[in-house]
């Protein structure tokens, strides 16, 4: 360590996921939404042009929020921003760091604009989460510069069953590299498609190298205790809250769900009277080129 | 001993392993019943705006006031050492400090994420070159008479106690340096 203050470090980018924890991290497509979401007491909101339940609908191509809507939402509140760029459109993250978002989302939701390689996150001050589906897509990403790792779940359904799947699926994965014998690593990084050297971490730790949340589909103060309790750090709603009747009072019972995820009198308590929740998709009524888990390489 | 860290949200686990590293007996606490017998609470790192909705949500806010009277030697980081001052310059309308500490503070004093920094810190009595980790940090503006300055940086204050009250702005649980963590099981929560 130099004398000198040094930004941008592997350390300040993976502690501010640290700091969001046992947090629930809210969609918001306005600076009245940011603010609703602030008071409820989510720990950061993810600023977008539209929800995923609404890119769904909409069709065609999903690109980065207009820098409008990012700045106004960056403006409205005091808890961290983060946004949203293409899968490897590198220019739509230069954009969103100089705009002054505390967290890039490399997100899946969005569009792909490259097929083969993803955004190298290393270069960047600012720090990065990017979505993944098992451990070794995890690893990748975070070979690739990651801080933050969400598994991916299906976004803009309504449906936890995804969210349920990848968590359960990472979970495994990294119990069973834990488990392995210290010269097996070498092929488990091979299958895994994932560097040797944070396998070995995974190994030695028995967890991932970042704070994990889970995202895609959670909907419900229940979906999100559910998500905590399979082990989790923390929770993105999406389409959850703000498509729902009543997003200020459903917002505040998820919060409480997740801090306190293991006490089934409170989430009983919580999520009474909570109006109509967000209408859910089943995932099988999705066509395979439509969802979005399947984005990213 | 028993030390409590305070589990509503954020960085509570990190405080956890460095206080069961120094052989302490630890609680996670997420309601005030729990805060029973504990010789000292964290408030830890994580974003003061939903910790102090949960403390009210919850009740901490009498409790933790009832229970520091009573002795419980209390440690903010970042976020916490917000929630203990008695000002908060830049405080939302209904965020209430706890109102502990004679310390005024200011909330993402240094700016956005991407000035968050990590610098060597000289800690008075504990001595130098201790990592400091600053993300989003707050900055204490003023001390009253009776807290102590412990660090500062470019020339303000990241450290502070008053008694068996402890405040830094920065992160010293993400670190694996267990001084400030030994420091205030064996000076700050003796001086309660």
């Amino acid at each position: 360590m130099s004398d000198t203050p040094i930004t941008g470090t592997a350390r300040v980018k993976t502690g501010l996921a640290e700091m969001l924890k046992g947090g629930v991290i809210m969609d918001v497509v306005t600076p009245e939404q940011a603010k609703i979401a602030e008071d409820a007491g989510a720990v950061a909101v993810m600023a977008l042009e539209r929800v995923p339940a609404d890119i769904r609908a909409a069709g065609g191509v999903a690109r980065m929020a207009d820098p409008t809507i990012v700045e106004a939402i960056v403006g409205s509140v005091s808890i961290p921003v983060m946004a949203k760029c293409r899968i490897g459109h590198f220019v739509e993250a230069q954009v969103l760091q100089s705009l002054g978002v505390d967290y890039i989302d490399e997100s899946e939701v969005l569009t792909p604009a490259d097929e083969e390689h993803h955004v190298d996150k290393w270069r960047f001050t600012v720090p990065f989460v990017c979505g993944a589906r098992n451990l070794g897509e995890a690893l990748r990403r975070i070979s690739e510069g990651a801080a933050m790792i969400r598994t991916k779940g299906e976004p803009g359904t309504g449906n936890v069953v995804e969210a349920v799947r990848h968590m359960r699926t990472m979970l495994e994965e990294i119990g069973w590299v834990a488990g392995v014998r210290e010269d097996q690593l070498f092929s488990v990084a091979k299958d895994l498609q994932a560097p040797y050297e944070l396998v070995k971490w995974v190994h030695e730790h028995g967890t991932l190298p970042v704070v994990n949340f889970s995202a895609g589909g959670i909907a419900t103060p229940a979906d999100a205790a559910l998500m905590m309790q399979l082990g989790c750090d923390g929770v993105f709603v999406g389409s959850g809250i703000f498509k729902s009747g009543d997003p200020a009072k459903r917002a505040k019972a998820i919060v409480e769900a997740t801090t306190h995820y293991n006490d089934p009198d409170i989430i009983a308590r919580v999520s009474r009277d909570l109006g109509e929740p967000m209408v859910g998709i089943n995932i099988s009524d999705i066509p395979d080129a439509e969802r979005m888990q399947e984005r990213g390489w | 001993m028993r030390v409590g860290v305070l589990a509503l949200q954020g960085a509570f686990r990190e405080h956890v392993l460095m206080f069961e590293a120094l052989g302490a007996a630890t609680v996670t606490v997420r309601l005030p019943g729990q805060m029973e017998g504990l010789d000292g609470m964290v408030i830890p790192g994580g974003e003061s705006t939903a910790i102090a909705k949960l403390m009210r949500t919850y009740g901490f806010y009498e409790a933790i006031r009832e229970r520091h009277s009573a002795g419980m030697a209390v440690w903010g980081t970042c976020a916490g050492a917000i929630l203990m001052a008695r000002e908060i310059g830049d405080a939302l309308p209904d965020q209430e400090p706890l109102g502990l500490m004679e310390i005024s503070v200011r909330r993402n004093a240094y700016g956005r994420q991407v000035d968050s920094f990590e610098t060597p810190l000289d800690i008075r009595h504990l001595g130098d070159r201790f990592p400091g980790v600053f993300i989003r940090a707050p900055l204490i503006e003023r001390v009253g008479s009776d807290v102590e300055v412990f660090a500062e940086h470019d020339g303000r204050i990241v450290a502070a106690r008053e008694h068996a009250l402890l405040a830094t702005t920065f992160h010293p649980e993400l670190t694996g340096d267990t001084r400030v963590h030994r420091f205030f099981m064996e000076e700050v929560i003796a001086a309660s």
